[in-house]
């Protein structure tokens, strides 16, 4: 009982979802509705249950006293906060002028965005690492990143300023890799990415793919 | 004080405290980082809460429950399953009956199983192989001297590439293709007759260039996927010419995330100078 209703649960959802694609009509169509919403209040319930479980996790660190368990106080705290605060607002939580939207624009916009940035170090890190012209490959990496760069940046007017104005060399080079050989590559790697999604989706409808069930 | 300046100032100090990781991991980024990480959790909860939870569930099935008492079946009624499905997976917390969970993820395993299959087979399978199988020559309705001298030498370029790549396919070094070298060259040699008389023809008739480069990129890309079959011969070269179009669309993408990163850490620096110390306007 512990894997078979699953499996059969699974099945039949997507089965219905498939069959809703071929005759969009009542009373599939409302199925499809129906379980569309089903699927979101589901998905929130999962995303509550991370919450949760890090709350947990964090209450127990305290409680323990487990090394660093004064930022796992933080975090309860930052999480209950957040949480309250945007569950007693009301439905309009996000609109500008509640205290929500003060918490997401003064600490969270800020953390979240200086995070990413972060990146930027790293990622120049990586750009030398992986910038080597070692190989024809690697040199077809370098100069497709070389030149998008370049293109989209204002080396255009540095470098060929003495050109008319609209002869714009590296961004027109720039556009060339983006919009053709780019897309060419990422076509390639959509299509593959498609027939993946679509032979591991049909797997796990027919029961062959159990891993997601666990091992007990 | 206005509650604008101490958001600015908590937004500096917290800025200051994660780029503070560059120096090395320290308490003030520790700080930081579990303020993001609860406020994070946090925004996540009260978001759902009400866009999910509420919009979707509570609106739909609150009335249907009143109506139900009123001795009226409401469709939304329906929704009780949500609600139960969601409440067993939050058991999950609970571990002797955390397996009930598997309930609920199956519904949503199974529905975006049966949801991708299709949309992803439509829009990334299907569609895309539409796009790429495109007309070879294209009949523009006007076109002057100098974008048809354009055209002209852009067709003769890809003949060239074309005849670069069956070269490197047959002759190249990791070339395994098992012929007598004249063979090899008679090959060579009806391609090259072949892309003689279609520059010839392409002169007056313009070739849709983008489109066959698409088409030649992905049709050796996809070659470069399949892991079925070992990669020599005819198959191996163009699995080569597969590898040259992903590693310029990685470079490409590379390339923008490179730049997207800069220009959010311009941002972050915009902000401290502008917005926070004030001395630069």
């Amino acid at each position: 009982m512990r894997r078979e209703i699953p499996l059969i649960i699974t099945a039949t959802v997507g089965i219905a979802y498939i069959i809703q694609y071929f005759i969009p009509h009542t009373p599939f169509d409302k199925v499809e509705a129906l379980f569309s919403d089903w699927l979101s209040i589901i998905a929130a319930c999962a995303i509550w249950l991370g919450a949760l479980n890090l709350l947990k996790l964090s209450f127990l660190s305290v409680s323990k006293r487990k090394k660093d368990w004064f930022f796992s106080l933080v975090i309860i705290i930052s999480w209950l906060t957040m949480a309250l605060v945007g569950i007693s607002e009301g439905p309009g939580f996000q609109e500008p002028g509640t205290k929500f939207d003060w918490l997401y624009t003064n600490i969270y916009t800020p953390l979240s965005a200086t995070m990413f940035a972060m990146l930027a170090f790293y990622v120049a890190s990586a750009s030398y690492r992986a910038f080597r012209a070692r190989n024809f490959q690697a040199t077809l990496l370098l100069v497709a990143a070389f030149l998008v760069l370049s293109g989209r940046v204002l080396f255009d007017e540095l470098i060929f300023g003495f050109l008319p104005a609209d002869w714009k060399i590296l961004s027109t080079i720039s556009d060339f890799i983006m919009q053709v050989l780019n897309t060419a590559g990422q076509r390639a790697i959509l299509i593959g990415i498609a027939l993946g999604t679509v032979s591991t989706s049909l797997r796990i409808i027919l029961g062959i793919e159990r891993s997601y069930l666990g091992s007990d | 004080m206005d509650s604008n300046i101490v958001g600015v100032w908590i937004a500096a100090f917290l800025t200051l405290g994660i780029m503070s990781f560059l120096y090395k991991d320290n308490p003030w980024y520790k700080f930081s980082e579990a303020i993001f990480v609860g406020l994070s959790a946090g925004y996540w909860f009260a978001s759902l809460f009400w866009q999910s939870l509420h919009a979707k569930f509570w609106t739909n099935w609150s009335p249907a429950v009143q109506s139900l008492f009123q001795g009226q079946f409401d469709y939304n009624l329906l929704y009780t399953g949500a609600g139960i499905l969601g409440l067993m997976m939050l058991l999950r917390l609970v571990p002797p009956i955390g397996w009930i969970s598997r309930w609920p993820l199956s519904v949503v395993v199974g529905g975006t199983a049966g949801l991708y299959l299709i949309n992803y087979l439509v829009s990334n399978a299907i569609r895309q192989i539409g796009s790429t199988i495109q007309p070879a020559v294209t009949f523009p309705e006007s076109i002057g001297w100098v974008q048809s001298g354009g055209v002209i030498i852009g067709n003769v370029l890809v003949f060239a590439v074309l005849l670069v790549s069956l070269g490197f396919i047959l002759f190249g070094r990791s070339s395994t293709i098992d012929l007598p070298t004249p063979t090899k060259l008679f090959f060579f040699l009806i391609a090259l007759v072949a892309c003689g008389l279609g520059t010839f023809y392409s002169l007056s008739m313009p070739l849709n260039l983008t489109g066959l480069i698409i088409f030649m990129g992905v049709f050796c890309g996809l070659i470069y996927f399949f892991f079925s079959k070992e990669h020599t011969g005819f198959f191996g070269g163009a699995a080569t010419v597969g590898t040259w179009f992903l590693m310029v669309t990685f470079g490409a993408s590379f390339g923008y995330t490179v730049m997207s990163r800069m220009s959010l850490l311009i941002g972050r620096i915009d902000f401290l100078l502008v917005e926070w110390l004030k001395v630069v306007k």
